[in-house]
């Protein structure tokens, strides 16, 4: 029988695929984890629900855990309970500022324009910035413009 | 639990989502800035991903599968407002449109949160925070054209003009509503129009706007739609259709 310790180990090899230094449980995607005798439960709740990269990561999480050698395996996704920014570790921070991506602000449960202003660089870390647009290349991300060094960066956006 | 009026609730807010879906995909390579054409282009990615979620929930319940209820039914089937099939018309339109619809669902969300059927209300808590981007959106650009020039002024006061009438649809009723009250579905109707009038208001008023003292244009609720809707669809559907069973 496996443990969730063992099971959360491999599911860091998960990414999402455009974001693909951060793992599925730094990104604090997993919902819950049940191990019932040789059968492992898992549940993601994902960032955003029209989010493309969704199943792949869900296949990709059932993959992995059968490499384990679990045949009796489920990874299912909910919205219970949503996912928030918050969810992210400290670890999954400061790998999406090394990626270039400005990681969201903690919250304190209630996103509004004041937690997308003056986000610092990822590239210089001046806070010297503007947000361009709310919307992004992927339904997650922002960009804003740095002052500083001169150029655009992205934002994974606060939820 | 009324399974009939349930499903007559998800159809209402699936149908919505994915014909305005849609209809924002239409300015993906036409938007006036490239931010509006991103900015629109996410919005309609979000509606059609959420369109995919009320139309799993009929799936559970017993209906076809979301493929084949976005792509496979006829506009009489649609219970969508009529508000959502409009043309995507000047960029005044659809910002007038888009800002009065997600003023809407801010409030519906709200409301949706509380279901009593709680795959629903798991996902209404879900949404909101992805919605509330959109209305933040809305709201600035409101402000923004209101005020700028004469002219965008009186392009946005055009299109509110033209849209809010059928903005009002959105809370079009029918004999599902007793039933979606009662078992505490969503609240009531009238409800969520006092409480999206007054959301809506202020934003337009402060912006130097007005909205027309006009009666709500209805129908899209009981299946009635414009021409506008049956050409959407021939053109949303067309793929799937030629081959329907095909895997992907």
């Amino acid at each position: 029988m496996l443990t969730q310790d063992q099971i959360l180990t491999a599911l860091q090899d998960v990414k999402d695929p455009e974001i693909p230094v951060v793992s599925i449980v730094e990104m604090g995607l997993i919902a819950d984890v049940l191990v019932e005798g040789e059968a492992v439960r898992v549940k993601i709740t994902p960032t955003f629900a029209g989010c493309p990269a969704v199943e792949v990561m869900r296949v990709e999480s059932e993959r992995r855990l059968r490499a384990l050698g679990v045949e009796n395996v489920s990874v299912q996704i909910t919205f219970d309970p949503p996912w928030n920014s918050n969810r992210i570790s400290a670890e999954g921070r400061r790998k999406l500022k090394e990626f270039g991506l400005a990681p969201p602000r903690l919250h304190n449960g209630s996103v509004d324009l004041i937690q997308l202003e003056l986000i610092e660089c990822p590239y210089c870390g001046s806070a010297d910035t503007t947000l361009e647009s709310a919307f992004g290349p992927t339904l997650c991300r922002a960009i804003h413009y740095c002052h500083h060094c001169q150029q655009s960066f992205e934002q994974f956006k606060p939820l | 639990m009324n399974e009939a009026a349930l499903k007559e609730l998800l159809f209402r807010l699936a149908d919505d989502e994915v014909v305005i879906g849609h209809r924002n995909a239409e300015w993906t390579g036409h938007g006036p800035i490239l931010e509006e054409d991103i900015a629109f282009s996410s919005m309609a990615q979000d509606e059609i991903g959420h369109a995919q979620i009320y139309y799993s929930l009929l799936h559970e319940l017993g209906e076809a599968d979301p493929d084949q209820l976005a792509f496979n039914r006829a506009s009489a089937d649609f219970r969508c407002a009529q508000l959502v099939e409009l043309p995507k018309g000047d960029w005044a339109f659809s910002v007038a449109r888009q800002f009065l619809y997600d003023a809407v669902e801010t409030v519906r969300l709200a409301a949706l949160s509380h279901s009593s059927y709680q795959p629903l209300a798991q996902a209404a808590r879900k949404f909101a925070g992805e919605e509330k981007y959109h209305f933040m959106h809305g709201k600035s650009w409101i402000a923004n054209l209101g005020q700028a020039t004469p002219e965008s002024r009186a392009k946005l006061q055009a299109a509110l003009d033209q849209a809010f009438p059928y903005a009002q649809g959105l809370f079009e009723m029918t004999d599902a509503d007793a039933a979606i009250v009662a078992e505490g579905l969503q609240a009531p109707e009238v409800e969520l129009k006092k409480e999206s009038l007054a959301l809506i208001m202020p934003i337009v008023t402060g912006a130097g706007l007005t909205l027309p003292d006009a009666a709500p244009i209805e129908g899209g609720r009981r299946g009635r739609h414009t021409e506008h809707l049956v050409a959407l669809l021939n053109d949303m559907q067309l793929v799937f259709r030629t081959d329907p069973e095909a895997t992907w």
